[in-house]
């Protein structure tokens, strides 16, 4: 399985080691053209921009091009953003993969389920990776960020956090922070009900970083994710400490909250069926995202000890 | 977007999958005409986005006129679990010899459509031991497929292979319409060996609704609904007093939990968005205040980006306005957290620093005042 975070910085002694090249695909829009910014006053090496129409203009001093296959060709990078509306989410995200982007990240919310099964089905073929749609991206605290998460609620460290939610996944990157558990990597799946990287493979691409000393799961209600996680973790006897938190406790059944994913049906998606599930792989549930520190403490102390 | 019985029937009766012969309406004055046409006995249906309409009587057989008259109001009142009658179908009674279940919907984790079939029908699948499942792939299913699923289940000759098109019709409209569920429950099969579709149920992917202007017409959302999603929000109305603001599904969810578990009761779940602007935080306010049973309104805003003093300007306006008259209970984190303060002093609206102080002081102060 392809690392993520040889992707993501590469190897140290590399040319580029941790200044891998990315593209921005919208990047003259009002969301990407502000997100450009920001990324790039974070660290992250962002090499050119697409958007048809505008090919041979700047933004921010990243030149534009017409299409990804230029694009890739004149920065040869490996990475892509994308922040295109839903309805045309498609024809750049297959795009993208034609040109050779190996990891691509899908920020857009509102991706018919259809199209986002038709990209998955595509980077498989291409062995890519898809992180979205309906992501807020990942973020090496201290070294890149590539995505629209604000920068204030992370800091470098050894925890790596994968969120299901966005601002949940700041939430409890903040608390996490504030505890001095700062992050060596925090990774939003998306709140779609097909995700590009499922919860269990996002799981995979990072559990044996040598970087990281536990993992945080941040779910919510809908689907199965969290219970084929929480057995994953037993069948491959994951000896690291895990903790999660479930949002959605609260929400009624058949209503779709927010995320197109989080929706219950019976008892297909409930919190109550996860917390369980987790409970069997002896993963610590949180009531509330500032409880998530406490849990991490008492479960690392606990490894220390053994 | 759930599609009610009579709406999902439409689209079976479109691809050519028997239904039953039925009328519907909204008003008992086209009732007694379709009573008419149809002729006694038949069954008068509630239209509701709900299971369990049976149960709760909101299905009932009708012989006569007397009946009609009684049934007809006292179905078009019916509120089970919280779901209004919206409309209702008024069907020919079928022949029955015997139920089954019969669906397809979109498998999240296997990433494919998935049949689940059984012997035992009209009943909820959940309750049913003996089911046939099959994972089918994203194309439509194929007639061998349909064929040992109809077997299976214990179809022979004529009603396996009446059976075996139900099915292949039922992927299609399932793949044509972007659904992700299509359930007929209970598919009778009839005294002469013919199957019917007596239920049926349909959820429609909301986000590949801009490829299907034909399904429009069935969209149903409540007047605050449709302002939300204008605004881009999600808004889900609840039973509670104290309406449920923030920024990002995840985080509404989890401030409902907490709010929840600290007694209090949550009136709606109010998602605006990633961002939050000093508009979109106005736009919010003003549809809070459509909603009489609001008594206390809780802000979990997380900023970041955003400056705090955007949203409580937002605040200051919606007071000045007189768009709301209730307190708010808000925490942000943020840029410029104390001037928001110090801008909200003497006003109803408190900030905190943390989310739990915030719903201590909403829970403490909406029941204090009933």
């Amino acid at each position: 399985m392809v690392d993520l975070f040889e992707l993501l910085i590469g190897k140290e002694g590399e040319k580029d080691y941790k200044k891998k090249p990315v593209i921005v695909q919208g990047i003259t829009g009002k969301f990407g053209s502000f997100h450009t910014q920001q990324m790039l006053a974070y660290g992250t090496n962002i090499v050119a921009g697409v958007t048809p129409g505008k090919g041979g203009q700047k933004l921010e001093g990243v030149p534009i091009y017409e299409t990804m296959r230029d694009a890739v060709n004149a920065g040869g990078a490996k990475i892509s953003i994308v922040f295109v509306p839903a309805k045309f989410f498609l024809s750049a995200a297959v795009e993208a993969l034609e040109a050779g982007i190996k990891l691509l990240i899908a920020i857009p919310e509102h991706v018919p389920v259809k199209d986002a099964l038709t990209i998955v089905d595509l980077a498989k073929k291409k062995d890519a990776i898809v992180i979205g749609p309906n992501t807020p991206g990942i973020i090496i605290p201290g070294v890149m960020k590539i995505g629209i998460m604000p920068a204030s609620p992370f800091k470098p460290g050894r925890i790596a956090v994968i969120s299901r939610s966005g601002t949940l996944m700041y939430e409890v990157s903040h608390n996490l922070s504030l505890a001095n558990f700062g992050q060596s990597i925090c990774l939003g799946i998306g709140g779609d009900p097909i995700n590009g990287t499922p919860l269990i493979e996002a799981f995979d691409r990072i559990r044996d970083g040598a970087n990281i000393d536990g993992v945080v799961v941040v779910g919510e209600i809908g689907g199965d994710a969290e219970e084929m996680l929480a057995q994953h973790i037993i069948d491959t006897k994951f000896d690291k400490p895990v903790v999660a938190y479930i949002a959605g406790r609260a929400a009624p059944k058949e209503k779709r909250m927010g995320h197109a994913g989080a929706i219950i049906y019976g008892n297909y998606g409930s919190a109550e069926s996860k917390v369980s599930m987790y409970a069997k792989a002896n993963v610590p549930v949180a009531k509330r995202p500032a409880e998530v520190p406490m849990l991490l403490a008492g479960k690392l102390g606990k490894s220390r000890i053994k | 977007m759930r599609l009610l019985e009579y709406q999902a029937k439409a689209l079976f009766a479109d691809y050519g999958i028997p239904i039953p012969k039925g009328f519907t309406s909204t008003a008992i004055e086209q009732g007694r005409k379709d009573a008419a046409v149809l002729s006694y006995p038949f069954v008068i249906k509630a239209q509701m986005a709900v299971g369990g309409r049976g149960k709760a009587g909101a299905i009932q057989k009708c012989h006569n006129i007397d009946e009609f008259e009684l049934k007809y109001p006292e179905i078009m009142q019916k509120v089970v679990k919280g779901e209004k009658t919206k409309a209702i179908l008024l069907e020919k009674m079928a022949d029955i010899k015997k139920e089954l279940y019969l669906s397809l919907f979109l498998n999240r984790s296997k990433r494919c459509y998935t049949i689940i079939a059984s012997a035992q029908g009209g009943v909820e699948i959940e309750s049913v031991k003996s089911q046939i499942i099959r994972e089918v792939g994203l194309g439509e299913v194929d007639a061998k497929t349909a064929d040992e699923v109809g077997t299976e289940i214990g179809l022979k000759d004529k009603a396996c292979s009446q059976f075996v098109d139900i099915l292949q019709k039922l992927s299609k409209i399932t793949i044509e319409k972007e659904a992700e569920l299509a359930e007929i429950n209970p598919l009778t099969v009839l005294k002469d060996e013919s199957l019917l579709a007596l239920d049926g149920k349909m959820i429609i992917d909301d986000n590949a609704m801009f490829r299907h202007p034909e399904l429009r017409k069935f969209q149903e959302v409540s007047e605050l609904e449709e302002r939300a999603e204008k605004s881009g929000f999600s808004l889900v109305e609840l039973d509670g007093n104290i309406a449920v603001v923030g920024n990002g599904a995840g985080l509404v969810m989890s401030t409902l939990d907490m709010l929840s578990d600290n007694g209090g009761k949550p009136a709606c779940f109010l998602d605006v968005g990633g961002g939050a602007t000093t508009d979109t935080v106005y736009e919010a306010l003003t549809l809070i205040s459509k909603m009489k049973k609001v008594k206390g309104i809780l802000v979990n805003l997380y900023g970041g980006i955003v400056k705090t003093t955007t949203v409580a300007t937002a605040f200051i306006k919606g007071y000045e306005n007189k768009v709301i008259d209730v307190p708010v209970f808000a925490r942000m984190s943020g840029a410029e957290a104390d001037k928001s303060k110090e801008m909200l002093r003497g006003s109803r609206t408190k900030m905190f620093d943390t989310i739990e102080e915030a719903i201590n002081a909403a829970v403490i102060e909406v029941n204090k005042n009933g």
